[in-house]
């Protein structure tokens, strides 16, 4: 299966455990789940159940498109169900057999795995998930997430595309992937592999990415005062990736490193609080509208 | 009375493998517990645990509890009963509250005095009406880590799926979040179906028609005996490591034993970077031939049956392979890099945010050996070979190699400075530097890699009692404690010539010229002396030394723990002689009244008043002289209790606390003398002799 008709397959799957599909959020973020549609959705009584395809941006793994396993930018398909289904993994073995993953034909295990993402202070408890001995899936249930606790709790379900499809195409290196019929994953993503690594290890002007984390940084500040959270929400993620491509480039010495992730959790925390208010003080409306069925389930 | 069994399954979705038995054992305890507390009699208990379920059987669980007879003590007679025989509102309250009438009261004398009796009766409850107190003991069991799930304010150790609670055929009714229990269970994932259990005894047969096999210790033998299979049909080892093995146990409901290859150009690397991608990465066993070299192989456990084995098989080698083509790039890599080149990186990472770098701790490991090395009178080879070992030694930390493995600190530095032409006493010190590992490994065997693990050690512990992180009940997050015990282990093995003291202060001196210190010295360096007392503590305990010698060994300074052990061994030794409690007897007195001694002087024989003191005095002088060449710590014992004669004797003749101001404090210099050569051996007066 190409991986397009393995989103397709993933997204047809999720949309009918009632997810709604969105697509990925248009800021440059390290993982799907620092998009909004996870981080502040997660926050809060309102039910919320959504699956998306995210690319995810890791400047330091980036290797100019010349490691068969490691990607400046790869793909997760995420899918998060507040609250968790009582089935949910029932739900999620039944994606991997619409992917062809027979279960009896494998060895499928949930072998257990904290995930912890300080500088967004979340914490969550659950698995890696093993297809034969390959960690294919992160299956999470959020217990903190911007500092608060989860009420209800939400499970996030992580697919590594690539990895995935490494597996079911059976290939060695991830460049010989076949995205579409006819199209590889070098096809579309050798030269923006080649050349973000090139511009995050050699090229990147350090003074302007400091510059911006700083801007970036004090207009998430401001904006959180006015109460605009989603705007507000950008620049912290924008401070992450900005981040992210000044700690690549050893641009950031070990003292600092503490401070900078110290201050992209502040405005992380100060973003998971402005929103729970801002929902507050709408009345929760999903929560309203959603009311009965919530009760039913619980 | 009649008998039922009892079962309980709690099933969950998939348990950290490292709590599964601990829960298991414990959710019997708490049952054990609560019956015995309920006074309902009960048979074998049997436990039962799977990655999905914790579960025990109890057999032949009463149907009821036991009744109580018992009698009840009420108050006197005189305050339950005027003079004309009527009872009082006292007796009244007693016997409603003991649910029985005045009609039934007697009389008995405690003391002399007649109190009021009444013999109780309560019969026993049936045992199913009680049983729902299960819930309590399943929402009461607690987890190394819990959580919470759905829209549910319970935490657990993971969701709770169903329950299952019988008391012979009859479900106990209660509900834990919205899980009511019932008596149906889920089979194996895949191969298995959810089914009935309609009595107890039918749990284990029940479940292994669904492919799940309940009893850890059957799954293990499963386990063990494909692998025995496997060792046979394709001439091979396959050791089997019990931690691995523990786990890979509590992963499956139904192994299947099966194995992979990988391409033979991998045993190219080092043994403990295949190992580790194996057993760590992958909870695989290794596979070695005869002769104990490994092979291009791995045996793991597949949580199912055993057909598509070769798929499986192939998938796994895939994974192995990808990990292991990683370990080769980053080997490569790591070599085209000069130690150096690569310690330059130390300087970028922080140890610890108060401490420093690691560049700055080596640094100060660096001065703290050559300390050692000159107190210790190294030879100059010898010294040489330390020194670079201690400037070099953490290089490996900045190596992807060991970025991936952490677990291969210290060998990874072994096998590269090999590599980059370093003497190989120095590459073995800086694996050995790490050593003692854990608890039952050895301590390094070289001086060098010993020297430099103390100080590195020290250094490590010394900085964090500096900061005011000091250990304390289950709170070590910088295992201290462990790294103490490893310092006093290579300093009772070594022998060295120097006290656990001395090396204390040189590091704290160390670390307060570099600005670490955070708190006041004195107080620092006492709970340092404390903290090492502990492990000092923990060392003679494991020698078995009876509580009350560690004591008196202890109640001084630690000084050369080599020396302390054997004094600890040599009272150990001597405490059932015949002779010893006179011996210790006379030693205790001159102690016990040396305390009084106020202003200890020059002792002058002109003021001795009779033979016992000059006597003493004498044979002491001899004993103190002998005591400072003897050769080993059984002689000095020996020496100090061949004063008991004359020490004996001197009690009988002489009154140490004289009238006279001038005798007195003569005679007590003379005790304090004695009392403080008694002392460095051991507080002598604190041994307990029955």
């Amino acid at each position: 299966m190409n991986i397009q008709n393995m989103i397709l397959t993933l997204q047809k799957h999720w949309s009918d455990h009632g997810c709604i599909l969105m697509n990925a959020y248009d800021t440059e973020k390290g993982a799907g789940t620092m998009s909004p549609y996870t981080f502040l959705r997660a926050i809060g009584p309102e039910p919320w159940n959504v699956a998306y395809v995210e690319p995810s941006r890791r400047p330091a793994d980036g290797r100019y498109g010349e490691n068969p396993n490691r990607l400046y930018q790869h793909h997760q398909f995420q899918v998060i169900m507040k609250p968790s289904p009582d089935n949910i993994q029932e739900i999620y073995l039944d994606s991997l057999r619409a992917l062809g993953i027979e279960p009896l034909e494998h060895d499928i295990r949930f072998v257990e795995d904290n995930w912890e993402n300080p500088s967004l202070g979340c914490a969550g408890l659950g698995w890696e998930v093993w297809l034969d001995g390959m960690e294919i899936t992160q299956f999470t249930y959020f217990q903190q997430v911007g500092g608060l606790d989860c009420k209800p709790v939400s499970v996030e379900i992580t697919y590594g595309i690539e990895r995935l499809a490494s597996y079911i195409q059976e290939k060695e290196n991830v460049f010989d992937l076949e995205w579409t019929e006819g199209f590889t994953v070098r096809d579309i993503f050798l030269q923006p592999e080649y050349e973000h690594s090139k511009y995050t290890f050699e090229t990147s002007d350090l003074d302007m990415l400091f510059q911006l984390f700083n801007m970036y940084e004090k207009e998430a500040h401001r904006q959180m005062e006015e109460g605009l959270v989603h705007p507000a929400y950008d620049y912290v993620l924008k401070c992450s990736h900005t981040f992210n491509l000044l700690d690549a480039k050893g641009a950031i010495s070990v003292t600092e490193r503490t401070g900078y992730i110290a201050r992209c959790r502040n405005l992380a925390r100060k973003v998971a609080k402005t929103f729970y208010e801002e929902r507050e003080k709408m009345g929760f409306p999903i929560l309203k509208q959603k009311g009965e069925a919530i009760n039913e389930q619980a | 009375m009649s008998k039922r069994d009892l079962l309980l399954e709690i099933g969950l979705e998939e348990m950290p493998a490292r709590y599964v038995t601990s829960s298991m054992v414990q959710l019997a305890e708490k049952i054990e517990k609560w019956l015995t507390d309920k006074s309902i009699d009960f048979g074998a208990v049997q436990l039962f645990s799977t990655p999905r379920r914790l579960a025990v059987r109890i057999k032949d669980t009463a149907e009821a509890q036991n009744d109580i007879n018992e009698e009840a003590k009420g108050p006197a007679r005189k305050i339950a009963q005027d003079e004309n025989g009527n009872w009082s509102k006292a007796a009244l309250g007693f016997t409603r509250g003991q649910g029985v009438s005045v009609d039934d009261i007697y009389f008995k004398e405690v003391g002399g005095i007649e109190y009021v009796y009444v013999d109780k009766f309560i019969k026993g409850q049936p045992t199913i009406s009680l049983l729902p107190e299960l819930k309590d003991i399943i929402t009461g069991m607690s987890f190394p880590k819990n959580m919470r799930w759905a829209n549910q304010d319970l935490r657990y150790i993971r969701p709770i799926k169903w329950i299952i609670a019988l008391f012979g055929d009859d479900v106990i009714p209660f509900g834990i979040t919205h899980v009511s229990s019932g008596n149906e269970t889920r089979g194996h994932r895949f191969l298995g179906r959810d089914a009935v259990i309609k009595t107890p005894e039918q749990y284990e047969s029940v479940l292994l028609e669904q492919f799940v096999v309940a009893d850890p210790e059957k799954r293990r033998n499963m386990i063990l005996s494909g692998i025995e299979k496997l060792e046979k049909d394709q001439d091979w080892a396959i050791p089997v490591d019990e931690d691995l093995l523990e786990e890979v146990n509590n992963l499956v409901e139904y192994p299947t034993v099966l194995f992979g290859r990988f391409e033979e150009e991998f045993l190219q690397l080092p043994q403990e970077v295949l190992i580790t991608s194996m057993k760590e990465h992958q909870r695989y066993f290794p596979v070695k031939d005869r002769d104990g070299n490994l092979l291009p192989f791995f045996v793991t456990v597949r949580n199912g049956d055993d057909r598509y084995l070769e798929k499986v098989s192939k998938g796994n080698e895939k994974v192995l392979r990808a990990r292991l083509s990683d370990a080769s790039f980053f080997y490569k890599e790591d070599q085209k890099r000069d130690i150096g080149t690569t310690l330059k990186k130390l300087d970028n990472i922080v140890y610890h945010e108060e401490i420093g770098t690691l560049a700055e701790k080596t640094i100060r490991v660096q001065k703290l050996t050559g300390e050692l090395s000159s107190a210790l009178r190294l030879n100059e080879n010898e010294a040489k070979i330390t020194a670079r070992a201690a400037k070099i030694a953490k290089f490996d930390l900045v190596t992807h190699m060991v970025y991936e493995f952490p677990e291969l600190q210290g060998y990874m530095g072994e096998k590269y400075a090999l590599l980059m032409g370093e003497p190989k006493e120095v590459a073995a010190a800086i694996n050995e530097h790490y050593m003692p590992r854990h608890a039952d490994d050895s301590i390094p065997p070289s001086d060098p890699g010993a020297i430099l693990s103390v100080a590195e050690k020290m250094d490590t512990i010394v900085a964090f009692f500096a900061i005011g992180v000091i250990p304390t009940g289950s709170q070590d997050p910088y295992a201290l404690r462990r790294q103490a015990s490893g310092i006093v282990q290579i300093l009772a093995e070594k022998k060295w010539d120097i006290t656990l003291e001395e090396i204390i202060a040189a590091s704290l001196e160390e670390i307060e010229a570099r600005g670490i210190l955070k708190r006041d010295r004195t107080e620092t360096l006492a709970d340092l002396v404390q903290f090492f007392k502990a492990r000092v503590k923990h060392l003679l305990n494991e020698m078995g030394i009876r509580y009350d010698l560690i004591d008196s060994i202890l109640e001084n300074q630690i000084g050369n723990v080599a020396s302390l052990a054997e004094r600890a061994a040599v009272l150990d030794a001597k405490k059932q002689m015949a002779g010893f409690k006179e011996s210790l007897e006379a030693l205790s007195r001159v102690m016990n009244i040396a305390v009084k001694c106020e202003n200890k002087a020059d002792v002058s024989p002109s003021l001795f008043e009779n033979e016992s003191e000059a006597a003493l005095y004498d044979k002491y002088q001899s004993v103190l002289t002998d005591y400072r060449t003897a050769s080993n710590e059984t002689d000095k014992f020996e020496l100090l209790v061949s004063m008991k004669t004359e020490i004996e004797n001197y009690f009988e003749h002489t009154m140490v606390m004289a009238e006279d101001q001038k005798l007195r404090s003569n005679r007590l210099s003379l005790m304090k003398e004695i009392s403080e050569l008694i002392n460095g051996f051991a507080a002598m007066n604190k041994i307990l002799v029955s």
